[in-house]
């Protein structure tokens, strides 16, 4: 840079006016490019919520919701496929969140600098970065196999869990370090123990960055297909999961936790590698349930995390 | 006015059996709390154990010079030939489309929002590129077949149905919003008095992006597209619904191929019986890809400490 400058000292005025007016130039074109870029962004999306609406809105109806998977297309429909997600989800929720939340407390309030500290914070990271079919491989070895779980509910949602349980964990440690140290300060000061300090006073206040995470995790949980695939699940169930709540007593019952199952975009990926084009619709209908589901997970999120950063003055 | 009597500590301290009970109390939380962080080395152990373990099994039965050296994968057919290059092929070529796409255009945004945009236009378009993270593969799988391929059979009529091209190009737009918010967490990260350097010296806002901005954000920009290389060779969906799952050893864009992840979906599709040479065969393509993305980030986190900036 020394030289340009020195060089643009020599110049004659006219010559560094045209300079100047070519790296503003430069500036505008990047300008037009950088928005140029942003729209092939948001047109990819555009265009891929209208091919799905055009190809699947017509087949959306409450018979589509309601019915379960047919050899004839025009009768078919996602009930056993969104009753599975329902459920597979419940497992995942139940195992990701409270492991990852407690690991998260774990690593930003008690650990102490150290090797074991660098080794579990390595592992996380590098957790994020595993393909998602790579933990459907461990599920069917471990889950599936070794555990004797078989191709059940509970071991996709268990899959699902380990699959998110980095994204809780780094958000849950984000929204914990967000909270002041004056806060914990306060509370040591009053007498409270570390467990006080954090269960009475950072969770609460971290509460909303924790579930901005768990949303998005969810969401990402919701359309993960390869690793359910790999589980082997099944594809055509015409049939749901014994009810979780029964009218004798003890009112619960977890059979459905071993049941066969199918969820959303596993229905999908079925019908859209059948040749038919009726199928297809069908697999451009659930495609559509399914990005109705995930993007408003999705935006709930977002929208939760900006209102929690605007409402939040410290 | 009249200030309320101090009372003596000890009247204000739980009693001694109270603080006890407390103290014990922490330490079970806190090893609670331990043991939940501790799994996410489990979880890595129990990764390496699993595909390890099965991958030997697989190799007693394939040599390992076979698998490095043969061209064909025909595990399903009656003639078995276990060689991963067609596989690698595969994955390669989608990849280095999808990157081809990605970190350009990962990379202008990133510049573009963290250096140029109106704050109007950033709270916009930023959620924008996040729901774009939020569909789900298969349905990019769905839009890569039945819309972007079709698109480009309209240029180049000889495409067939699948190919790899279409899949590439899906996988770039898919990885897009990652690379672009990492870089630009990065670039938003350089402390300001750097860029007001850049401009006492009279540089425009282009010049301060390039001379002085992206240098210093480096490291971080290579997160990105470490984090983004890992995405392309992991995807999955994309490249099982729309690029045929045949594995084909070539470096033709326009030819359907199989990759290591549509291999394993494909294998994992049909019945197949525990402890089989097929069963294993997914474990050894899994590691395979585990190797993978091990190698990039150890290469990243390399590259990384070389061109870190401390200021």
């Amino acid at each position: 840079m020394a030289a340009h400058v020195e060089t643009s000292l020599r110049m004659e005025p006219a010559a560094l006016r045209g300079l100047i007016s070519r790296n503003k130039q430069a500036d505008k074109v990047f300008a037009a490019v950088g928005l140029l870029a942003m729209f092939v962004g948001v047109f990819a999306l555009a265009a891929l919520l209208t091919k799905l609406a055009i190809d699947g809105g017509e087949r959306i109806s409450w018979q589509f919701m309601t019915s379960f998977p047919s050899r004839h297309a025009d009768k078919a429909g996602i009930l056993s496929a969104w009753v599975g997600t329902s459920l597979v989800m419940l497992v995942t929720t139940f195992s990701a969140v409270p492991i990852g939340v407690a690991a998260g407390v774990y690593l930003e309030e008690y650990a102490r600098r150290g090797w074991l500290t660098d080794v579990i914070e390595i592992n996380v990271t590098n957790l994020a970065g595993v393909p998602s079919i790579v933990y459907g491989l461990l599920a069917l070895g471990l889950f599936v196999y070794g555990m004797g779980l078989g191709q059940s509910i509970a071991a996709a949602g268990l899959t699902l869990g380990l699959l998110i349980l980095p994204v809780v964990i780094v958000s849950t440690r984000e929204a914990i370090r967000s909270v002041p140290v004056a806060m914990r300060e306060a509370a040591y000061a009053l007498g409270a123990t570390r467990w006080q300090t954090v269960h009475d006073h950072v969770l609460p206040y971290s509460t909303g960055g924790i579930l901005t995470g768990v949303i998005l995790g969810l969401s990402r949980a919701i359309g993960e297909t390869a690793p359910i695939i790999t589980i082997g699940a099944l594809t055509f169930i015409a049939f749901l999961p014994p009810a979780p709540l029964t009218t004798e007593p003890p009112f619960v019952s977890f059979e459905w936790l071993l049941a066969p199952f199918t969820v959303m975009p596993i229905q999908m990926f079925n019908w859209l590698s059948r040749p038919q084009a009726a199928f297809i619709e069908n697999a451009a209908a659930a495609g559509l349930v399914l990005v109705l589901m995930t993007v408003g997970m999705n935006a709930v999120a977002i929208w939760l995390r900006y209102r929690f950063r605007k409402k939040i003055k410290w | 006015m009249n200030t309320p009597a101090v009372r003596p500590l000890r009247h204000v301290l739980p009693p001694p059996k109270v603080a006890q009970r407390r103290r014990v109390g922490e330490r079970i939380v806190e090893g609670l709390l331990f043991a939940s962080a501790v799994s996410a080395v489990f979880i890595t152990i129990a990764i390496m154990v699993v595909l390890i373990g099965e991958s030997l099994a697989f190799f007693r039965h394939v040599s390992l010079l076979d698998f490095v050296t043969d061209t064909q994968w025909t595990i399903m057919f009656e003639d078995k030939h276990y060689g991963i290059a067609p596989l690698l092929t595969g994955t390669l070529v989608t990849s280095l489309i999808g990157l081809g796409v990605a970190v350009p255009l990962g990379t202008i945004i990133a510049i573009y929002l963290s250096e140029f945009a109106p704050f109007r236009v950033r709270e916009f378009v930023k959620p924008l590129l996040e729901l774009l993270v939020g569909v789900p593969t298969v349905v990019f799988g769905y839009f890569a077949l039945l819309f972007v391929t079709p698109l480009l059979q309209k240029f180049i009529p000889s495409l067939p149905g699948f190919n790899m091209l279409g899949p590439g190009i899906v996988i770039g737009l898919m990885i897009t919003p990652y690379i672009s918010s990492v870089a630009e967490d990065a670039m938003r990260a350089v402390p300001m008095h750097l860029r007001e350097g850049a401009y006492a010296m009279g540089a425009t806002r282009f010049r301060t992006a390039t001379t002085v901005v992206i240098p210093a954000a480096f490291s971080g920009i290579v997160a990105a597209y470490v984090l983004g290389v890992s995405r392309a060779v992991g995807e999955t969906m994309v490249v099982a619904v729309a690029a045929g799952q045949q594995p084909n050893f070539t470096l033709n864009p326009m030819e359907p191929a199989a990759t290591i992840t549509s291999f394993i979906v494909q294998v994992a599709l049909g019945d197949l019986p525990h402890g089989s040479i097929e069963y294993q065969s997914i474990f050894a393509a899994g590691l395979v890809l585990m190797l993978l993305t091990l190698g990039f980030n150890v290469g990243g986190h390399f590259l990384r400490r070389r061109f870190r900036e401390v200021y």
